[in-house]
């Protein structure tokens, strides 16, 4: 398994594909008079397209656009406020994802609440701060559970776990979203051009291919499944094109070997069984209706919104166009604070903190001066 | 009951006195020296080499190592890259009260064995002990002297065309560390490379006049070493993707957590800058030491200008900037 | 990156199972893949497994790039 896995990232069919995205690219470039332009919508896609090169090799021939993938670029400032305001109390215990622990805060970060000495810990899975609140019974723990619709259903099962265990001190801060009300917005608004969309490999192993029909019946828009890989990201490309040259829009599923048509039903199920659909605000963008998850009432004792009383106030202003950015209205260098005032070392916005945020991936992997 | 360290191990009588005798001066020997108050040392050359470091490495013990090894190495290292022999070290302990007797013995163990590996004398040390939550256990810092045994000194000027080499695989010694904490759920067998380089050091420079320049990449990983070659020296490097030696462990547990091998911290690990035309001699000796075996070219200067910067050369044919690491790796969400 | 290689199954039970990855080892729910065996191959995100790996699947994608590689040559 492992050899036939690592022909995806083989660079002799790298190379090739690359060829003939470059001739499909040309045709495109013929018959509609410009560059085909597609979106990756998850943040990973985003990482992977610059860290591997993809994204520099078809410069010119191919605009790839960064799309609202990245769990904590797109949430609020406010909300972010609310999570590190959360720490600010010697009762409680943080646990996080990595990537959250450096987003900038209106006044701070989670990592200076810790530098102070409150409890903030990185946790790899959701479950093991149900375990730090099992062996801290005289402090609460909460989980910030920020992300899309592959890292809901694992929060669900801390949830679960926190349930069945009977874990009283243990609650979980929500604040997730999806992926279907932000696509429809971007295409609705049709602020920005974009011809195919390039969907999340690992989203879609919860959703499936099928759920993406309204793309196609609704919008008239393609898209293609896809991997991390060099090869299978290039052919998921490859295949956008050709789909767009054919001017016939369909879902493919190019990843196959993971994703399953369906989509996982487990998966699914907790979904439903813990969360219900709740109005999300996105960084930038406002208030969408019926664009996140919180947790069910019925679970109401497992929400930190309604154990803590949190009042995070407005957040100041600053000159981060994140939201832009994660519209895929302009890219990152055309933020001013790019690389100038913002840096992975001094952050303004999440998209320069995260593992998957736009600002990162061109700071780290696009940028040569 | 297991006997543990107690504040008055800290306080100058007794208790002090039989901690020096039965553990330390037992263990690293030289009985007269510790009579007095400050070494006295024989140096052979004129110039000497001196350097410092302290180890506060959580947790204290881990695969292939422990706190005490890595404080000998550490600093064996940091002289042996600079081109100097080393001779002598000095150790300091600071310990957190109610720290186990038995453990500092195989802490101090390790540090005579390392020493003695080594060939440096440890010369002088201090104890102190501190209150129970002042320190995690046990730090120790160790500070070497050595010489500079070769009439010419490191570094030399670097040329367009000079290869980079790394004695072996990149990362073994970060991603042990973080299985031995147990934080991410992540276990590996992996042992940590913490090892004294000076033999491989002094080999390379002894059938190699064209060494330019030796570092070893701990904290910060190859990738922050090679920034700041780039920076302080204006080169620009390039190193190859695909040359790049990492266990298959490390890879696996990079993937699971989102890190980059090439930030991955290093003990054991030596990175040269060698002209074109003595790499394969260089090669040929890193490979005759167990530690050395998977020695390998992963890169070159391609330029030297002001502003140097660091490239990674990718699989798809790409290039894109190496940055120092920005605060710590932390595993990703996604 | 939610990239992956994958992990594969070295001990199963009832919600939790064993995985190594390349060598590191290390404990993920199952609950989304209840019907995972030993040996299997499998995605991992945030400690749960999501996905088995088709293997079928996986060789057919590199076949279908093969394929596209030889046609140009051809």
């Amino acid at each position: 398994m492992i050899e036939t896995l690592k022909q995806f990232s083989s660079s002799t069919i790298s190379q090739a594909l690359l060829k003939q995205i470059e001739q499909k690219a040309g045709e495109y470039k013929e018959k509609f008079g410009r560059e085909p332009a597609l979106m990756e919508v998850c943040g990973s896609h985003t990482m992977a397209v610059a860290k591997t090169g993809v994204k520099k090799l078809l410069a010119g021939k191919v605009k790839l656009i960064s799309g609202p993938g990245c769990p904590v670029c797109v949430t609020d400032q406010k909300s972010i406020d609310a999570m590190i305001q959360l720490a600010e109390s010697d009762e409680r215990i943080i646990c996080t994802f990595g990537d959250m622990v450096r987003v900038p805060g209106t006044n701070r970060a989670l990592i200076d609440a810790k530098t102070d000495g409150r409890d903030v810990r990185v946790v790899y899975s959701p479950c093991d701060a149900v375990e730090i609140a099992k062996e801290n019974p005289d402090k609460q723990v909460v989980f910030l559970g920020i992300g899309f619709e592959t890292t809901i259903p694992v929060l669900a099962v801390a949830l679960k776990k926190a349930d069945d265990e009977r874990v009283t001190n243990f609650s979980m801060w929500v604040t997730t979203k999806l992926v279907e009300p932000i696509l429809r917005k971007l295409l609705n608004e049709g602020d920005v051009q974009v011809d195919g969309l390039l969907l999340p490999g690992h989203v879609s192993i919860v959703l499936g291919k099928y759920h993406y029909q309204y793309l196609v019946d609704e919008y008239r828009v393609p898209g293609v499944i896809c991997g991390f890989e060099p090869a299978e990201l290039l052919s998921g490309i490859y295949k956008s094109i050709e789909l767009l040259l054919n001017e016939n829009p369909e879902i493919i599923n190019s990843h196959q070997h993971v994703v399953r048509d369906e989509g996982n039903r487990q998966a699914q199920l907790m979904i439903d069984q813990y969360f219900q659909v709740c109005d999300e605000a996105w960084r930038g963008i406002g208030v969408i209706e019926n664009s996140g998850l919180d947790i069910r009432d019925q679970f109401i004792h497992l929400n930190a919104k309604s154990r803590f009383d949190i009042k995070a106030g407005e957040p100041k202003p600053t000159r981060c166009r994140c939201g832009e950015i994660i519209r895929g209205l302009i890219p990152p260098e055309e933020c001013n604070l790019f690389a100038k005032a913002c840096t992975p070392v001094n952050p303004i916005g999440p998209c320069m903190v995260s593992s998957e945020g736009s600002c990162a991936a061109s700071y780290q992997y696009l940028r040569e001066e | 009951m297991v006997e543990k360290i107690s504040l008055a191990h800290g306080d100058g009588g007794e208790l002090a006195h039989q901690l020096i005798q039965n553990v330390f001066i037992t263990t690293f020997g030289h009985h007269d020296q510790a009579k007095l108050d400050a070494a006295i040392l024989h140096i052979p050359q004129e110039k000497l080499t001196i350097s410092t470091d302290s180890f506060v490495i959580k947790p204290t013990f881990f695969r292939g190592g422990n706190i005490g090894k890595l404080a000998i190495c550490g600093t064996v290292n940091d002289l042996a890259v600079s081109g100097a022999t080393p001779l002598y070290i000095t150790v300091a302990f600071i310990i957190e009260e109610g720290f186990s007797i038995p453990q500092l013995q195989k802490i101090v163990s390790s540090m005579a064995e390392e020493a003695k590996k080594a060939n440096v004398r440890i010369v002088s040390g201090d104890t102190k002990v501190v209150e129970r939550g002042s320190v995690d256990g046990i730090f120790i810092n160790t500070t070497g002297i050595g010489v500079i045994n070769t009439e010419e000194m490191l570094p030399k000027t670097i040329d367009k065309q000079d290869v980079i080499i790394i004695s072996g695989t990149i990362g073994d010694h970060g991603i042990s560390i973080l299985s031995a904490r147990g934080e991410l759920g992540l276990v590996t067998e992996l042992n940590s490379d913490c090892a004294s380089l000076n033999d491989l050091t002094s080999e390379v420079l002894n059938v190699s006049s064209r060494v330019k320049m030796m570092r070893d990449p701990t904290r910060g990983g190859v990738a922050t070493t090679l920034v700041e070659i780039c920076e302080d020296f204006n080169v620009t490097i390039e190193i190859n993707e695909d040359a790049l030696p990492v266990k298959e462990e490390v890879e696996g547990a990079c993937d699971i957590l989102g890190f980059d091998p090439l930030y991955l911290a290093n003990e054991g690990k030596l990175l040269l800058i060698v002209a074109k035309e003595d790499e394969e001699k260089v090669l040929a000796v890193l490979k005759k030491f167990d530690i050395g075996r998977e020695a390998t070219t992963i890169g070159r200067v391609s330029e030297v200008e002001t502003n140097g910067r660091l490239f990674l050369k990718m699989l798809l044919g790409s290039r894109r900037r190496l940055n120092r690491l920005a605060g710590m790796q932390l595993p990703r969400i996604c | 990156m939610c990239v992956g290689v994958p992990a594969k199954i070295i001990k199963v039970d009832e919600y939790s199972a064993v995985v190594d990855v390349m060598g590191s080892k290390m404990t993920v729910g199952i609950i989304f893949i209840p019907e995972v065996k030993l040996d299997d191959y499998v995605i991992v995100h945030a400690g749960q497994a999501m996905s088995i790996v088709d293997e079928e699947y996986a060789k057919a994608s590199i076949e279908e790039w093969r394929k596209m590689v030889n046609d140009r040559d051809a």
